[in-house]
């Protein structure tokens, strides 16, 4: 009895220190607002257009993410080929990437002197760096590998025979992935959806070094924290509870999947 | 309910002692290694990085450890508790908000330090004078207005009425100089001493002294340790001051 009810201490005491790792920051950000000054810190004139501009890149990367993620999902569910194993290890690496790596790396690509940019400016005369364009470049990077492997979980879930099914009634491939693939897995485009937002909306290191910094233009919500914490310390609070408030809500839309 | 108040009391002091015991380990008192950790500009970097292995090399068994942020950062780190020895800040301005308690001693500037743009190498937005800054079509990239860089860039510029066309407010001096290093940026306004450490990787165009601004670079010790304040004082040194004045700066 008494070796019972130690091995269930040993259980329950880290399982305690898990949840103080996880919830002491959170409590202590509510108990460090100034609760009545909130209105007035969330008019710093940095903090709406930063939500602002986090909510059109967001929303932009999501549209990005489905239009190209979805078939690329799609693709690696059902292909055969031996390549696409590693295809989907590439796939992966952002996720698993230091964002500012991720930065550094589009720079290199993307930036004036950059593989690809270099060319842009010459061509079309488009720099990227600094620019709405670059938030958006800078979150697709490290959303899509979200969006891709959630979706890609829910399509292998998905019985082949329905493919087959449909083929065999004369759709064709473009016309399946449409009317039978994409509504069967809906719920996993959600949940991938609400992932690749989630994240991209709390993306800071590959859009400081990618985009830089300038409020209304490349200052998304969590750079905007970052630099109120010197100027503003409770403004920077204030933001971070309102990107908490939108971080619970995405929880709580996912609580079909996730929270049972 | 009672459960529950045990199992927060119980996290409460695991946290105590595990959580919080990773970032304490007082500096100085170990009996063989003598550690001194430095908080600093980061305009100080490869002068405090020279001029900590000098001190290393001349004393055996120290060990200097450097940590480098825009001054408003350094402050801010030690407000909240940071463990450091020492702090070299740039400009006085940053020095204002740090905790009163934490200070030991008084504070003595090491060094000084004016504005200057730096340009890529090959100059692409053929950047000539403050004035051009202004210019709608070029990239300027400033410090942070809390960080002191961006402070004296946006008085040197309100001095000489100029409204550069900035597209970003960096976190510090090396990294608004690394925007110009990689060719993004046409122009930004960093130290005098950045231009000179960057060597050829950034071209230096001068600001006029009637709207330059000085800074000076105030050391602040923290703790009493005597390998801090031997190292203080080898800051302060012949030695010391020629790795500062060789890589830009101007010393007392």
């Amino acid at each position: 009895m008494r070796s019972v009810r130690w091995a269930r201490a040993g259980l329950v005491f880290p399982a305690w220190v898990a949840i103080a790792v996880l919830l002491v920051p959170l409590l202590a950000l509510l108990l460090k607002a100034d609760w009545a000054g909130i209105p007035a810190h969330l008019a710093n004139p940095t903090v709406v257009p930063a939500l602002r501009l986090s909510l059109l890149t967001t929303t932009s990367t999501l549209v990005i993410c489905a239009l190209i993620g979805t078939p690329l999902a799609w693709l690696l569910a059902r292909s055969t080929h031996r390549a696409t194993p590693w295809l989907r290890a590439l796939v992966t690496v952002p996720l698993v990437l230091p964002p500012v790596v991720g930065g550094v790396a589009l720079l290199m690509a993307y930036g004036r002197e950059g593989v690809v940019g270099r060319t842009l400016l010459e061509v079309a005369g488009w720099s990227i760096p600094f620019t709405p364009v670059a938030v958006v470049c800078a979150e697709v990077f490290v959303a899509l590998p979200f969006y891709v492997l959630a979706v890609e979980g829910a399509m292998q879930g998905l019985d082949p025979r329905y493919d087959g099914l449909a083929a065999t009634l004369g759709a064709s491939p473009w016309r399946t992935f449409r009317t039978v693939v994409v509504p069967m897995v809906a719920p996993g485009i959600a949940s991938g959806a609400a992932l690749a937002w989630a994240r991209a909306l709390g993306e800071f290191g590959a859009t400081i070094t990618f985009a830089g910094n300038f409020p209304g233009r490349t200052q998304t919500a969590p750079l905007a924290v970052y630099v109120a914490l010197e100027s503003d310390p409770q403004a920077a609070i204030a933001l971070s509870l309102v990107m908490l408030l939108i971080s619970v809500v995405i929880l709580g839309a996912l609580r079909g999947r996730w929270l049972r | 309910m009672g459960r529950v108040a045990a199992g927060v009391a119980a996290l409460a002091l695991a946290l105590g002692v595990a959580g919080c015991s990773a970032a304490g380990g007082t500096p100085g008192n170990g009996p063989t290694r003598h550690t001194v950790v430095v908080l600093a500009a980061s305009s100080l970097t490869e002068s405090l990085t020279a001029i900590a292995k000098d001190f290393e090399a001349a004393h055996p068994g120290t060990d200097v450890q450097l940590s480098f942020a825009a001054s408003s950062t350094v402050v801010t780190q030690v407000n909240q508790g940071a463990p450091a020895d020492l702090i070299a800040l740039a400009g006085t301005s940053a020095a204002g908000r740090l905790d009163a308690k934490r200070i030991v001693g008084g504070s003595r500037s090491v060094a000084s330090n004016t504005l200057e743009i730096a340009t890529p190498p090959g100059n692409p937005g053929k950047v000539n004078a403050i004035t051009d800054l202004s210019r709608a079509t070029l990239k300027v990239v400033l410090c942070v207005a809390t960080a002191p860089c961006g402070e004296a860039a946006a008085k040197a510029l309100s001095a000489a009425g100029v409204v550069a066309h900035v597209v970003s407010y960096e976190n510090d001096v090396k990294a608004t100089l690394a925007k110009v290093q990689l060719g993004e940026a046409d122009a930004a306004i960093v130290y005098h001493s950045d231009v000179v450490s960057a060597g050829g990787r950034v071209r230096g165009v001068q600001i006029p002294a009637s709207v330059n601004q000085t800074l000076d670079y105030p050391l602040i010790r923290l703790t009493d340790d005597p390998t801090t304040a031997e190292f203080a004082t080898f800051l302060l040194s012949d030695q010391s001051r020629r790795r500062l004045r060789d890589n830009g700066f101007q010393t007392p």
